[in-house]
This record gives C-alpha cells, structure tokens and sequence, in this order.
C-alpha cells in the first residue's frame, strides 16, 4: 500500500484504539470530553465494522453474495450471551440459578448444550468456531454442488429467515422472542462501570485492527487473487486448475467467524441480542453497509459500517419513519450511482487529481474494483461461448 | 316527546313480530293469528307468574310443549327477566312482557306488551299504555327457571330455522337440535326430512335424529342408532360414542356398536383429514404458483432476481382494497361484483409499478444480477415502507365479495372453501394462459428467444429491450393478481410480501430458472411439503425442513428439476 494511505490507517486506528477511549476517561465535564453514550454507540460500530470486513472478503472480493451472515453474527452473538446469561446466576428477578427466561418457561434443569458455557475459555472459542462449523456444513454443502451467484443468495437468504424463526421458538431455549437480556458482568466486572465498558471498547478496537491486518494478508496473499478471480471469472479459475469451491469455503469460514466475534463484542456493549438482530432484514442491511463503503476495498468496509449506522442511529431518533425510507433510497443509489462507494469513489477521484498534471492515461483499474460492470452486449460474448460440462 | 315514544314502541315489538310471523306458517297453532289463548295456556299463562317456583316452572314447560309460536317471546321475556303482573281493576291479575325503560322524570315507564303473542297494548286513547314500572310486580326467575326455559326456545329457534330458506342455516338448527332434542324434536326433524330437498341438510338431520334416539330410545333404539352414527360417519356423535364406550355401566351390545362406531368414524376422520392436507397444499401451492411465475419467467429471462416481486404483490392486494372501497361508496348495490373488477385492477397497478420498475432502474442492470438484487431490495424496502405511511402500519380490511364465503361440501366431513377453489382455479388459468402466451404466440417466442440467446434473437431483429420491459411488467402483473386472490384467504398488511417471497424463491430455486413445468412441479412439491409437516411439526420446523430438502435436492441438481440443456446453459 502507498505510504500516505498507511499513515492514514495507522492515524484512523490510533484515534479509534487510544484518543477516544482517553478522552472518554477524562473528568465529567471537561469539554473534550466523548460520552459514555458515545462511545458504547461507536463500540456498537466497530463490532458491525468487523462484521462488515468479512462481509467485504465474501462479497467485495470473492463476489459470492451472502445474505445469511445475521446468522453468523447471531450464533457468535448468542453465544456470548449464554456466558453472560449464566454468570447473572442468582442475580436474575427470579433469584433462581437458571435465567429468568427458563424459569418463565418452567425449564426446571439448565439445558445440556447450556452447560459448557459457564467456562470462559469454552466460551471464547465458541465465538469462534461455532459460527465457523456452521459457515462449513453449509457453505461445503453449498459450494460443492456449485451453488453461485443468486442461487447462493437466495439459498443463505432463506437460511437466515429459517434460523430466524428457530430461535424465536421458546421451545429452543434460546429466550425466544425477547432474547437474552439483563447481563449484569462480563468475566467478573460489572457490566454498568464505564470502566468496563471502556475496556470493551478498546477491546472491540484492537480486535478490529486484528481483523482488518488479517484481512489485509489474506487479500493481499496469493490466494487473494484468486478470490478476486473467481469473483470476475469463476469457469475460468476453474479451468485454470484452481477449486473455486475450495477458496471460496475458505472465505465463507473466515467470514463467518469473523461475524462470530463481531456477535461477541456486539452483546456485552449492547447488553441484549434478539432473533430481530439475525433475521432477513438486519443480514441484508450488512450489505449495504458494505456496499455504501466501497465493496472490494477493506477500508470500505469499515468506513460504511461506522457511517450507515450512525446514520440510522440519528435518523431514527429523530425521523423514525423516515429509515427504511432512506435505507432503501441508499440500495438503489449506490447501486445505480456508486457501485464503488464512498471509499472505491473518493479512490478513483484521487487517482484522476493525481494523474491530472501528468496527463497519463492508460491502466489505473483498481484491483478491488469488482468486475460486474459490464452491460448484456458486453456480456453476451460468454453465453455464445460453447459451454463445457465442466468436471466436478 | 310523545312521537318519538311512539317511533320507539313501534320499532320494539318490530324486532319481534317478524320472526313470529314467519313461523306462523309452520306451527299448526299459528292458524288463528290474532285469536286469544286457548283456556289452558292462558291458565299456564298465569301459573307462569306464580311465586311458588315449581308451579312456575311447570307451567313454563307446559307452554313450550304447545309448540305455539306465540309463546315463545313469553319464555325469551322469562329468561331477561321482563315479565310482570299488573292489577286489574276486578281485582284479577294479568301477566305482562314490557318494553325497555323511559325514564321521565324521577318515574320509570314501561311499555306494556300482551304475555300472548307480544302484541301491545293499547290504551282507549288509541295510544300504547305506559304503565309506570313501580306499580307492576316483577315476576322472579330463578336460575333452575331459566336453565329449564333454555332448550324450550332453542327448540322454538330450530323450528323456524329448519325451514329457513337458506340451507346452511337448515344444517345448523338441524345439528342443533341432534344436540339438545328429545323425542317431541324427533316428529319435527322427521316431518322436516320429508319435505327437504338439499342432501346435506337431510343428512344432518338423520344424524340429530340418530343422536337424539341414541340420548333418550330404549336399548334397541340406541344400539339402532349407534349404528347408524357409525354409517354416517358422523364426527358431530364421537363424544357420546365416547361416553357410552367408556362408561362400565353400559349395555355390552351397547357398547359394542358405540365401539364399531367410533371405530368407522376415526377411519374416516383420518381420510377426511388427508383431503384437507392435500387441499390446503393445493391451494398454498397456487398461491406459491402464481408468485413463481412472475418470479421465474423474469428470472430466466433477465437474470433478474427481483425482490421487490413480493412487494408488487402486496400493491396488487391493496389495489384491492382501494376497488373493495370504490364499490362501496359508488356502487354499493354491486358490491358482490367488486372482486370481478378488482382483478385486472390489480393485475394493471402492478404491471405498471413493474414497468416503471424496469424502465426506471433496472435497465441499467442488465448482467450484474447481485447488484439487481439488492437494487430491487432497496425498492422492496421504499415500496413496503410507502404502504406503511399511506395506508397505517395496521392490516387493513379485504371483505369476501358473498360469492366466494361459504364451500361446497363434497363428502361427509369435507368442505372445500369456494375461496381457496378460485385461487386454485386462478392459478390454473394463469398457468395456461402462460403456456399458450409462450409457445402459442409470436410474442411468446420473442421470449423465449431472448431467453435462450440474447445477443442473437437482437441479430434477428427482436427488440430485446421491449420484451424485456413487457416480460417484466408481466411477471409483476401475475404477482399482483397473487396479490389480489390473497386478499381473499390471508390478511394484507404492509409486510404482506415478505411472508411469501421467500418461499417463491424456494420454488424458483428447485423448478429451475424460466421453466413453467419445473415451477409448477416444485410450487406443488413445496406447498404440500408445507402443509404435510405443519401439522406434526409446527410451521417452523416445516420451513427449515424444506430449506435442508432443497439444499440436499441442489445436491443432485444443481439447476432446478429441468435444467436447461445446450450451449446456453452455463453463463
């Protein structure tokens, strides 16, 4: 990456690790001071901002467009809030050792699959790999049979509409339609301090960096271009040699589990998960974060996160009829108008400045620019090609 | 004051006397219409307002066994406690119903009504007598009272309803009265059972006969009529079949008919329980049907996923709405007609929207299907939430025009509601106007041209772009007649279209893309899938089950049921 990009990477992720967290610490009062309200709201952000990164790795780079990844967030999410749940104890309005929910329900013995997340370190690979198991029965089911392009969506979208209904069930002991709520600690500290929330957000942040490096390698490592291969031409990988299947499993994986930790974080800061936070709507809604950010570019993906939610958060607030409104002006727009969104944009109108006075024209395609804009006679070509069962 | 009294008087016993009336015609009594009690009913009459219960309760009876029709506002009055005794001048009594309460001043007045016939009186002024309620005497009815009154009106209601001109109605009283006769009810049914000519009907009342004798008969008569419960196949008879099963007291052949009984009718419920499934898959599957349609031909055509489609279908159902409104403030007279209109009506309004739809954005998008997805999402989202602000967030209210309430009974047990018929019959008709538009006409094989080769059906002459925008305004106007036929059987609110859309998808996904025998094999499949696992399963496990089906089922075919062959296939 071009140097001044890196400083301004490395500039972006001080102020969101180190400034804000530190001027939150400052004393009540102090006029720089950022809320605590504030700065639960942007740990909300970072943790969609993960969730977005593997979004990006699925979509922007892969083109595989996945509209199942609220299940992802869900499982990681869910997970983390058994833990919590379970470490309410005897705290709960019932005082009983069971969550509330149970006691509700007259679920008189905690659930077996309840039983392990009591331990913290069960827990944390939980986040990680529950979401990750489930990323591979489904997308190794998926991917083998060579399930692509819409049918894939529509195949996750269903998933996440079928997941959605399971855990609205009560009888999954899962909370169901009200979810897990009433946290009172996270690992032994109290959930209410700003300190602990401080600590959750810095936590959110660095795990952001982690994701973001990770991405980064991934994308930029050889089997980066591959995905950004299948994503322009996927019979032609094939041809090449390589298993489109197997790459994309792989980054259906990593994507999902990277959804899993962002679930993870997600829960502690906000302090309640839901079915409504892992249905068709909320999964949908992560693409076009990405897809408002600059799908194919990572820092895209972060920067859409943060912006359309703090969009919605304001809007909502003020205007709550107005959201969907606007959130489906935003699809259509960056559909029709932005395909590269803010960051692919502001990117290429960079690269014109800059190639201005040398008058040099030629290349200056972006490598994360996905290759799907192409009209039908442009496209017409590869339906006249005689098709080749290829071999599976 | 005093006209607006008047209006009330004659507005109260309005409510009545039409009723009497018409059974006039039925019961023998009914023959003098305006002549007094006999001798022995106006005695029962005023044994009615006896203070001793028993004598009072004897009485009542005494008057419903007369069966005279003129009694029975006397009973209904005993049950609301609006009878009363006023003092003649000889010092005689007279039993009294009054009208509801006028309050003048600190007095309360009543107007006063003959016992027999509910007839009222009238004053030597030619005006009706108000009487001022302190100076009648409330006649007391106890509880015992009223519960012995209740099957004396029933019976009363049933008589005038077996020869109500509506056979439904017919059914009903017939039902009724299997539940709460005896055996003065037998002769009535039986007379009733000669005269009528709707075979339902009778049936229903073979079955109160069965079930009364199987009540009050001797053993014979019961063991006769469990029996015949059993032929019948009668569901209405399983809980005294059950009791007679159960209760060690009962006779053994008694018992053993009821067992036979239960037995054939358990049989029967299950067959008839089978024909419900198969029809509800049926009818789900047409509605899945003619969403897929739309769906699929777009989609093979365009490679267009469109997820607004279920949105198009919610503005088909409220273009309903908005005809169903229409017709009642212009034309309230043909209101039963309002569906007939609102068909093409809907059909045009999504079509439209459809076509403003393609010309508007998604022209634009031709060979970028993922990007069209989310496009048309963000449609679906402005369109859904447009629906929310103009017409609440609330369902609003479809009426079922009289034509399509009600069914057609086809067998004891079984209903075929006339609603789900026509969706059924709808979709049938769609998929063969499609079948004959396709392959039957020059426009169908334009479509199906630049379905198969876009670039070389444009060499040829095709305007591509035009089959395009009609093929999509189409597809949209099929999912607003899907729109409008659900109107008829599930509710229409804003998320209307999400409950649906999925499941289409499903039935796109597994039929294959633009394939009308694939989509209508897997509308079917998936439907009655529904429909069979709902019942044992819950709804949703039903839709998780079908979701691992269809994923397993790409497994072995990967592109729907009827792939598409040739050089086209693979894009």
């Amino acid at each position: 990456m071009r140097s001044p990009e890196r400083w301004g990477l490395l500039a972006a992720a001080t102020v969101l690790v180190v400034l804000l967290p530190a001027l939150n610490a400052l004393p009540a009062g102090s006029p720089l001071r950022v809320s605590d309200f504030t700065l639960n709201l942007f740990g909300k952000f970072l943790a969609y901002a993960i969730l977005a990164l593997g979004i990006d790795l699925i979509w922007g780079y892969t083109g595989v467009l996945s509209l199942g990844h609220g299940v992802f967030f869900g499982l990681g999410a869910y997970a983390m809030g058994m833990h919590l749940m379970l470490e309410i104890g005897t705290r709960s309005v019932y005082g009983n050792v069971l969550p509330d929910f149970m006691v509700w329900n007259r679920v008189t013995e905690l659930p077996l699959f309840w039983k392990p997340f009591y331990s913290v370190p069960f827990t944390l690979v939980a986040v990680l790999v529950v979401p990750a198991l489930f990323a591979f029965v489904f997308g190794y089911l998926t991917f083998r049979s060579r399930i692509r392009g819409v049918y894939f969506s529509i195949i996750t979208q269903a998933l996440a509409l079928s997941t959605w209904l399971m855990f609205n069930r009560n009888a999954m002991n899962l909370g169901g339609t009200n979810g897990l709520s009433g946290f009172k600690s996270i690992f032994g500290f109290g959930l209410n301090s700003p300190a602990t929330q401080r600590t959750l957000y810095v936590a959110t942040a660095l795990c952001l960096c982690g994701a973001f490096l990770v991405c980064r390698a991934i994308t930029r490592s050889p089997a980066g271009r591959v995905l950004i291969a299948i994503r322009d031409s996927e019979t032609r990988v094939l041809f090449s040699g390589y298993s489109p299947a197997a790459f994309k499993l792989f980054v259906f994986i990593v994507s999902a589990a990277l959804a899993g930790v962002a679930g993870a974080l997600y829960v502690p800061q906000v302090g309640i998960i839901t079915p409504a936070k892992i249905g068709v709507l909320p999964s949908i809604e992560m693409i076009i974060w990405v897809a408002v950010g600059g799908r194919g570019t990572l820092l895209g993906a972060v920067v859409g996160a943060i912006g359309v939610n703090w969009l919605q958060s304001i809007l909502t607030t003020t205007y709550p009829d107005l959201w969907l409104l606007v959130l489906g002006s935003l699809f259509v727009a960056v559909v029709l108008f932005f395909p590269d969104g803010v960051v692919g944009t502001a990117r290429r109108l960079g690269m014109r400045l800059r190639r201005l006075p040398r008058a040099a024209g030629a290349g200056g395609r972006l490598i994360g620019r996905p290759d799907e804009g192409r009209g039908p006679e442009e496209a017409a070509p590869q339906t006249n090609v005689p098709h080749v069962q290829a071999p599976r | 004051m005093w006209k607006s009294l008047l209006l009330a008087l004659a507005l109260l016993p309005g409510l009545t006397i039409p009723a009497a009336a018409q059974g006039a015609g039925a019961s023998p009594a009914g023959a003098a219409a305006s002549a007094g009690p006999s001798a022995d009913v106006a005695r029962h009459i005023a044994d009615v307002a006896s203070p001793d219960a028993t004598v009072q309760q004897e009485a009542a009876v005494a008057l419903g066994k007369t069966g005279d029709r003129k009694i029975l506002p006397l009973l209904q009055a005993l049950r609301e406690g609006s009878v009363y005794v006023r003092a003649l001048p000889e010092g005689k009594k007279e039993t009294l119903i009054v009208g509801d309460k006028i309050t003048e001043g600190d007095r309360t007045l009543v107007p006063l009504f003959r016992a027999y016939g509910r007839e009222p009186i009238i004053g030597p002024d030619a005006k009706p007598v108000l009487a001022d309620l302190s100076t009648l005497e409330e006649v007391s009815t106890g509880r015992s009272l009223r519960i012995a009154i209740r099957p004396l009106i029933d019976a009363f209601s049933g008589q005038s309803d077996l020869v109500s001109p509506d056979p439904a109605t017919r059914r009903a009283a017939a039902t009724k009265m299997g539940y709460t006769g005896d055996t003065d009810t037998l002769k009535v049914l039986q007379e009733a059972h000669g005269k009528e000519g709707d075979r339902w009907v009778r049936f229903a009342m073979d079955e109160a006969v069965a079930l009364i004798r199987l009540r009050t008969g001797g053993e014979p008569e019961r063991v006769a009529a469990a029996e015949t419960l059993g032929h019948l196949r009668s569901a209405n008879a399983m809980e005294p079949l059950d009791q007679i099963a159960g209760d060690p007291q009962s006779p053994a052949p008694l018992a053993t008919a009821a067992r036979d009984a239960i037995k054939r009718i358990e049989r029967w419920g299950l067959f008839t329980q089978g024909i419900e499934i198969a029809f509800q898959g049926l009818s789900l599957s047409s509605i899945l049907l003619l969403m897929a349609l739309g769906l699929a031909i777009v989609f093979g055509l365009m490679g267009v996923i469109n997820m607004a489609h279920g949105e198009l279908m919610a503005l088909g159902a409220y273009a309903t709405f908005l005809m169903q409104g229409w017709f009642t403030a212009h034309f309230p007279a043909y209101f039963d007609y309002y569906f007939l209109v609102a068909l093409p009506f809907a059909f045009l309004v999504s079509a439209t929207a459809g076509l403003i739809l393609e010309r508007g954005v998604i022209r634009f998008l031709y060979g970028r299907p993922l990007e069209t997805l989310l496009l048309t999402w963000g449609v679906s989202l402005i369109i859904q939430q447009g629906l929310r602000l103009w017409f609440g967030a609330a369902n609003v209210d479809v009426t079922s025009p009289g034509w399509l309430s009600g069914g057609i009974p086809v067998m004891v047990g079984v209903q075929l509601p006339y609603n789900r018929l026509f969706i059924i019959g709808l979709a049938a008709v769609c998929v063969a106007a499609m079948y004959l538009l396709l392959f039957r006409t020059d426009a169908g094989l334009r479509i199906r041209a630049v379905t198969q080769n876009r670039g070389m059906a444009a060499c040829l002459g095709v305007r591509a772009r035009w089959v395009d925008a009609g093929t999509f305004a189409l597809g949209a106007g099929l999912a607003g007649l899907a729109g409008c036929a659900i109107t008829q059987i599930g509710n229409v609110g804003p998320e209307l279209g999400q409950n649906y859309i999925v499941d289409s998808f499903m039935v796109v996904v597994t039929g294959g893309v633009g394939k009308l025998l694939g989509s209508i094999l897997a509308a079917i499949g998936i439907g009655g899938l529904n429909k069979i696992i709902e019942p044992g399963m819950g709804a949703v496990f039903g839709k998780v089950l079908i979701l691992v089906l269809v994923i397993l089922f790409i497994q072995r075919r990967p592109s729907g049921l009827f792939a598409t062959k040739g050089r086209y296939a693979e894009s």
